[in-house]
């Protein structure tokens, strides 16, 4: 036990209403990476926030380097050594990377009056070139492409000098060059000891990196278990309590039906560049390539929320005119961000207003709503879509991701979308909720839907597209029946490599 | 061939140079400047009357209570906050130190100190209730401005407070009116007043606290990324009081400039200066979502907005035009800022 670096053990902790964490326990060797498992609302992130000192335990203890630690606030935690990199980046955009790195602990120069960022630009600069990373400390962090920013937190977290480094899901934004570099970075930190936990939804990701795994389920510890000796399987049906199987959906016949959508030769600036297609009845596109390729542009532009330069959207056949997203939402064409809490949900309003939210005007006459029917057609997609709440006045911001998702798919489906455009649709739903909404998929087109599927998970792409529309920089660089479709092929359109 | 080398890299260098200048944060003062140079053209050119010494000095005089209280609140604005309470608090700040010197009869810089911590403690409260309380900063200040435009009325009983003012016996005395008309500095005929010293040593004071300071650091960050502030181990609620409170120090100063040019404390005077301060914060190019700013920035703002005032004056136009124009202008800078931002992006 004393060559642990961490053990934390019986750690409580509740909120009002919930048990967050049950007698957790977690125990950390230096230098190694121990992966933190377990569907959304299992209590990693509690658990990692009691360690950081965000939040304090109810009960249990933490023994770091041999020694029971009180660790009480974020500073206790620093200085002990112990890091996070948190899921939503926590940078400061106004202020320069090196500035971010050292905020908290600036230098002073003068009498310790005034802060001394020359200093503070060498310091970075000297932990940049220790990364091997290319990066100009007096940069705003705000102009940085968010790879970049998190190359900024991982160096803050190295400045601690830290022995314990807390990795919330680094790579959900990141492409794959930009990962391997990524896990470069990991391999020489745990080359000199340092220990690092390291959470992802990512299974693939976990085989690769990881040394261990703990798996939590519901607030509670399940296992720990070395990853050369678990398949990934095992490792989600410890997640999940169950075991889920993956059938994929196989190329669907009734893929060849009419036209619903076709778009012309979209121009719009450096992103858009003469991008054609057609989508038809009844079929998932998914639409591959790899961050900043350009997927989510064309996908705001079809629903009119950025201005074309040039193009033409041509709905069964008739050429429309999208000005505004009002122009497309009466096409029948629903855009599902992949921003749901910025974009695609009011986030502190009830389901049923969220739900009724694009369609309020089908059910006013005389400027008056009759709020009875959207309680009870709300009711009725929460049936359908077999959304978990307590009721259609549920707070949407206390649903799961997935549930957050599904009320969102519902707001479409009461406006009679028949054309949908899914954008990065399972991005921080955990894996269980994931299949519901990939079987959701599949029965939307059954119904004669139409979806266009954006998804930066190759597996994901694979499994549920009829057809996959592949982009590069602006272009569509290749198209490919489901059945040409692998990792490798759409990786070398995506990549646009002419071999 | 090495004298090219040279050239082609001067060259690199400065066309880099000139692209930052014009990209960057620069662009911004650079653009408020111009259009700071361009009223001055334009009123010269209408008004014979305009562009002598006499009346630039009555324009810098008459920026000096708005640019302090400008500067005070760019630090606030830079947070994401608003201080609506400015004016009302510049005006208890004077009558505190009015009440002291004449009905308590303490020495002048006592009063002087008096209004300074009235403004810091106000500010503090306001900070309080803002950081550790949550109240939004619109409602806090709110509440601020009405209680102390309460405040300086009861105190004052309602009724103007009058400095002792220079007596046949004893001419030179330096007495409260001199604070801010004193003559400062000639240079031959033109008096430079003392009011326009104690605005330039603001400036200054003000543009070390934020670009040197930690003060200025975590104003700068707190404003950009609270959250990201806090879990990096900075107590935020504290300097986020220090910010209101510093703010609070500044519109103590502006309560003694304003109270010695008028060698009273007037407690129904004050509110609406608020906005005028913010709307010349504004027209420096400070964004009200916080995180950026400048005190250049807001210094110029403050001469647009006294530059305009006094050439449309000069020029006869009548009052109430006058202030339609200076909406006008407010509501054309912040759109022009907003379309060069678009454009960067």
């Amino acid at each position: 036990m004393s060559d642990k670096l961490l053990v934390m053990e019986g750690i409580d902790k509740s909120f009002p209403g919930v048990r967050a964490l049950d007698h957790c326990r977690l125990e950390l060797n230096a230098g190694e990476v121990l992966a933190l498992v377990g569907e959304n609302g299992a209590g990693k992130s509690t658990l990692m926030k009691i360690l950081t000192g965000v939040y304090t335990k109810d009960a249990g203890r933490i023994i770091y380097k041999g020694e029971e630690v009180d660790i009480s606030s974020t500073k206790v935690a620093q200085g002990l050594g112990i890091s996070i990199i948190h899921q939503e980046l926590n940078l400061a955009p106004h202020l320069t990377a090196a500035q971010n790195i050292f905020i908290g602990r600036e230098f002073m120069g003068m009498g310790k009056l005034f802060v001394d960022d020359k200093v503070a630009n060498k310091k970075a600069q000297e932990i940049f070139d220790r990364m091997n990373l290319d990066l100009d400390p007096k940069v705003k962090v705000g102009t940085l492409t968010v790879a970049k920013q998190q190359m900024v937190e991982i160096a803050k977290a190295l400045s601690f000098e830290s022995s314990i480094l807390i990795m919330d899901e680094p790579t959900a934004a990141l492409t794959d060059t930009e990962i391997e570099e990524l896990f470069k970075i990991i391999k020489d930190l745990k080359a000199k000891g340092v220990a690092i936990v390291y959470i992802s939804h990512r299974m693939e990701e976990l085989k690769k990196i990881s040394d261990r795994i703990t798996i939590m389920r519901d607030g509670c510890y399940v296992n720990t278990v070395n990853t050369k000796d678990v398949s990934l399987d095992e490792i989600i049906s410890m997640m999940v309590g169950r075991t889920i199987y993956h059938n994929p959906r196989g190329s669907s016949k009734n893929s060849k039906g009419e036209v619903v959508l076709e778009v012309k030769n979209l121009n719009r600036g450096k992103t858009i560049k003469d991008v054609s297609f057609k989508l038809h009845k009844g079929e998932i596109l998914g639409f591959a390539g790899l961050m900043g390729a350009g997927r989510t542009e064309v996908a705001r532009a079809i629903f009119g929320a950025d201005k074309l330069e040039s193009g033409k959207i041509l709905i069964k056949g008739k050429e429309v005119k999208v000005r505004q997203p009002k122009d497309a939402v009466e096409h029948g064409v629903g855009y599902l961000s992949e921003d749901r809490k910025r974009y695609g949900l009011t986030i502190s309003e009830t389901v049923e207003e969220n739900v009724s939210l694009a369609c309020v005007e089908k059910f006013t006459k005389y400027g008056f709503t009759n709020f009875k029917t959207i309680t009870q057609l709300t009711n009725d997609y929460i049936n359908k879509l077999a959304i978990k709440t307590p009721s259609s006045r549920q707070i949407v911001k206390n649903l799961s991701g997935g549930n957050q998702q599904k009320v969102v798919i519902a707001k479409w489906l009461l406006k009679d979308c028949d054309v949908l455009i899914f954008d990065e649709p399972t991005r921080g739903i955990d894996i269980g909720a994931k299949s519901e909404i990939y079987n959701l998929l599949s029965e939307l087109v059954q119904e004669g839907k139409s979806i266009i599927m954006i998804s930066s998970e190759l597996p994901e792409i694979l499994r549920m597209s009829d057809r996959v529309i592949v982009m590069c920089e602006g272009r569509v660089t290749g198209e490919l029946a489901i059945e040409d479709a692998n990792q490798e092929s759409i990786m070398k359109y995506a990549t646009n490599r002419e071999n | 061939m090495a004298n090219l080398n040279i050239l082609v890299n001067q060259e690199k260098t400065e066309k880099k140079g000139l692209g930052n200048f014009l990209n960057g944060t620069a662009a911004q003062k650079v653009l408020a400047f111009a259009a700071l140079i361009i009223l001055f053209i334009f009123f010269s050119l209408a008004s014979e009357f305009f562009l002598t010494a006499n009346n630039v000095i009555s324009i810098i005089l008459a920026t000096c209570v708005n640019g302090i209280l400008a500067l005070g609140v760019t630090f606030i604005i830079i947070t994401g906050g608003i201080d609506l309470s400015l004016g009302t608090v510049m005006t208890f700040s004077s009558v505190m130190a009015a009440v002291s010197i004449s009905n308590w009869g303490l020495p002048l810089w006592a009063g002087c100190i008096i209004a300074v911590v009235t403004g810091a403690f106000c500010g503090c409260v306001t900070g309080t209730l803002i950081s550790k309380l949550k109240l939004p900063p619109f409602i806090a200040t709110l509440g601020m401005m009405m209680v102390t435009k309460g405040l300086s009325l009861v105190i004052s009983d309602a009724a103007p407070v009058y400095f002792p003012d220079k007596t046949p016996e004893n001419p030179s005395a330096f007495v409260f009116r001199d604070i801010a008309l004193g003559n400062g500095i000639q240079f031959g005929d033109v008096v430079i007043p003392n009011a326009v010293w104690i605005f330039l040593a603001m400036i200054v004071i003000a543009s070390i606290i934020l670009n040197k300071t930690k003060l200025g650091r975590y104003d700068f960050a707190i404003g950009s990324n609270e959250e990201a502030t806090r879990l990096s181990g900075v107590n935020v609620n504290a300097w986020k009081i220090a910010i209101y409170t510093l703010g609070g120090a500044f519109v103590g100063i502006a309560g003694i400039v304003m109270a010695s040019r008028l060698g009273s404390a007037q407690p129904a005077l004050g509110q609406g200066y608020e906005l005028d301060a913010i709307a010349a914060v504004v027209i420096g190019g400070t964004s009200l979502s916080g995180g950026s700013g400048t005190i250049l920035g807001t210094v110029i703002g403050a001469f647009i907005m006294s530059t305009l005032t006094n050439g449309l004056k000069v020029m006869a136009v009548p009052q109430q035009w006058q202030t339609v124009i200076i909406g006008g202008v407010l509501i054309v800078s912040v759109l022009l800022d907003l379309m060069r931002r678009k454009q960067k992006n």
